[in-house]
């Protein structure tokens, strides 16, 4: 058969690259804009060139807020992801129960985010919540409002109770993927449950491990509602991340260049460790050197 | 441990919407002798594979007793048994290598490093796996795999039987041939009781030096491929062995006569007490009945006629029952023209009542 060059073919992406581009490189592109120029109006700006760029790396608030980011983003993934691993374990197989416990572990994922928030500001406050008056009641003082340490311990409480669930339905999945067959062949050949676990289930659960750690990363890395809602950023500065400090240059200074080139680096930073991860995550393991 | 005795075995998974037991595995005896080569052959669904994970250990039997020897092992767990396993799809460790995968079932029971790497050395040479040691078992083709998941059976020196739950299904048809005929020479190589499920008739006649044909949870019949071919017990074995299988017609039978629909055929034994009411059937393989070159026989029409390169199969109507009729290369010129006839080979025709095989006496 003869091939033919048929240039209109190209309409057919056409769709496609209209929907992109005004989801995405249209809006990126109007961030870029800002961020090269001094905006004091709707008719009143001045190009700067790089200095906004200049001004957020050499912004110490914004650099004590990155590492805050790591810092929780690290915890997150610490603690979310062996844990959810371990419930997902742990979960029953067959019957009414994996409905039950599915419909339990989901919950936590459907409450509006700026909802979480509310409900743990209730639940640890000192006079009236649950947790916080009874943890004061044992004599030991506990206030989010006031402690720095206390507000993360009550972050990372609210982080981990609403997001490892999604961990656990994803290693649930790829654990229910696993045919039976490899656990019999684990039990001829006499493996231990550790070993079932550390060369079958762990190597099998890779995929939904990857989407899992991914998922969390970018998420907890750009979390803004329930700290926001929580602590508003405080007590002082101690739970402002990037994106309540983003909000605050953009929103509350109407520092648009500033907060414009803030966007597009901690966009890079997100990218870029996503990146990461995913290599990682794809080469562990496998023996392959990419 | 040198044999396996089944003693009354059955099995259920539980009852059914209607609360009745639903056996998969009806209640059974046999015995599978040491160094043997079974094959356990049916349709999917028919309880081979329950059967075979009964021997295995990775179910206990609803009801009955496996013995090894004389020891009972019905409540035995799997790694206790000296039995392995390979299952229809390959079964490794991804993340290790083929040397790792070798070794894993004799470093789980404890075995020297010495011990283990000479076996694993000697195992992989045998079954060629020596120049892939290294690699990572995730990157390798099916039949490696395969052989992977075989040679973690055969390292183990206590393995006395080996299960394979038809082990080549996933396997590309060239190579299904080559990985058989090495199954077949390390069988003679290693002296293990080999039990082997399949569906394809082919690998089980091959293969095997005892079939066991089974159907919805019964054995039906058990023997030589000869015995499967020639004597098939049930018209089940007949129709499920060969392909085509055995052509089955309604008839009536009075001594060394069967009549099919007014045509009278004659039969190689004499069958002068059948079952009254009993539904009788004759059997006959189409290897067994041929066109007649000298106008002998009965009339048929031909329908069809399949060439499957090394023969043909017609397709005829014999007084309104369809038959196959196996043509050899070699008979091409009997079917040109002409109204066709066949005959049957007397000797090969069998007779049934109710689907079970009549004996009959010698005339």
């Amino acid at each position: 058969m003869e091939k033919r060059e048929n240039q209109k073919a190209w309409l057919m992406i056409l769709p496609v690259v209209v929907v992109v581009a005004f989801s995405a490189i249209i809006p990126l592109m109007t961030v870029v804009n800002y961020s090269v120029q001094d905006i004091f109006g709707p008719n009143d700006r001045v190009f700067v060139g790089a200095d906004w760029f200049l001004a957020v790396l050499n912004d110490r608030r914004l650099h004590e807020a990155l590492l805050r980011q790591f810092l929780f983003s690290a915890l997150v993934l610490v603690i979310e992801v062996p844990l959810g691993v371990l419930i997902a374990l742990a979960m029953p197989r067959k019957g009414i129960a994996v409905s039950f416990s599915l419909v339990l572990l989901a919950l936590p994922l459907l409450i509006p985010w700026n909802v979480i928030g509310t409900i743990w500001i209730i639940f640890t406050r000192p006079d009236i919540g649950l947790l916080g008056h009874t943890i004061n009641s044992l004599g030991i003082s506990f206030d989010h409002t006031a402690s720095p340490f206390d507000a993360w311990i009550t972050l990372m409480l609210m982080e981990v109770w609403h997001w490892t669930p999604l961990v656990v339905l994803l290693a649930y999945a790829g654990l229910k993927a696993i045919p039976d067959a490899y656990y019999q062949a684990a039990r001829i050949d006499g493996a231990s449950a550790w070993d079932v676990f550390r060369y079958i289930q762990l190597p099998k659960m890779r995929g939904v491990l990857t989407i899992a750690i991914l998922l969390r990363f970018m998420d907890s890395f750009l979390i803004y509602a329930e700290p926001f809602v929580l602590t508003g950023g405080g007590p002082g500065n101690s739970t402002t991340f990037l994106s309540i400090y983003l909000v605050k240059l953009a929103v509350g200074q109407f520092d648009l260049g500033h907060a414009a080139a803030f966007s597009i680096i901690y966009f890079l930073i997100v990218l870029l460790f996503s990146w990461i991860f995913y290599q990682a995550l794809n080469t562990i393991g496998t023996g392959d050197r990419r | 441990m040198a044999r396996i005795v089944l003693d009354r075995i059955a099995h259920s998974y539980g009852v059914n919407a209607a609360g009745v037991r639903e056996f998969a595995l009806k209640p059974l005896t046999m015995t599978w002798n040491k160094g043997g080569a079974y094959a356990l052959l049916g349709p999917s669904g028919c309880g081979k594979t329950t059967l075979l994970n009964i021997i295995s250990g990775l179910i206990t039997p609803t009801e009955g007793r496996v013995r090894f020897d004389d020891r009972d092992v019905t409540e035995v767990p799997t790694e206790q048994r000296n039995i392995a396993q390979v299952f229809q799809f390959p079964v490794v460790y991804d993340t290790m290598t083929v040397a790792q995968n070798l070794a894993f079932p004799l470093r789980n029971r404890g075995m020297s490093a010495a011990g283990i790497e000479r076996r694993v050395q000697d195992i992989a040479k045998r079954l060629e796996l020596d120049t892939c040691l290294g690699r990572r078992a995730q990157g390798l083709t099916a039949d490696v795999k395969q052989k992977v998941s075989l040679g973690r059976g055969l390292v183990r020196p206590d393995v006395a039987a080996i299960l394979f739950d038809e082990p080549l299904t996933v396997i590309d048809p060239q190579l299904k041939w080559m990985l058989r005929s090495q199954l077949k020479h390390l069988h003679r190589q290693f002296d293990f009781t080999m039990i082997y499920v399949t569906h394809d008739q082919t690998e089980a006649l091959t293969f095997a030096d005892q079939v066991v044909v089974m159907h919805e949870g019964d054995v039906v019949q058990a023997g030589t491929p000869e015995q499967l071919f020639h004597r098939p017990v049930h018209t089940f074995v007949g129709h499920f062995i060969g392909s085509p299988g055995m052509n089955i017609v309604p008839a009536a039978v009075a001594g060394d006569r069967a009549i099919v629909n007014g045509l009278e055929i004659g039969l190689g034994r004499a069958y002068p007490t059948l079952p009254a009411a009993a539904r009788i059937e004759l059997g006959v393989r189409p290897e067994a009945v041929a066109f007649s070159a000298d106008g002998r026989g009965h009339p048929v029409t031909l329908e069809r006629l399949d060439d499957l390169g090394r023969y043909r199969i017609a397709r005829v109507s014999l007084a309104g029952c369809t038959l196959n009729v196996l043509v050899p290369e070699e008979a091409e010129a009997d079917l040109s023209g002409g109204e066709p006839r066949i005959v049957f080979d007397p000797d090969r025709v069998n007779v049934y009542a109710d689907g079970h095989l009549v004996e009959g006496e010698a005339r």
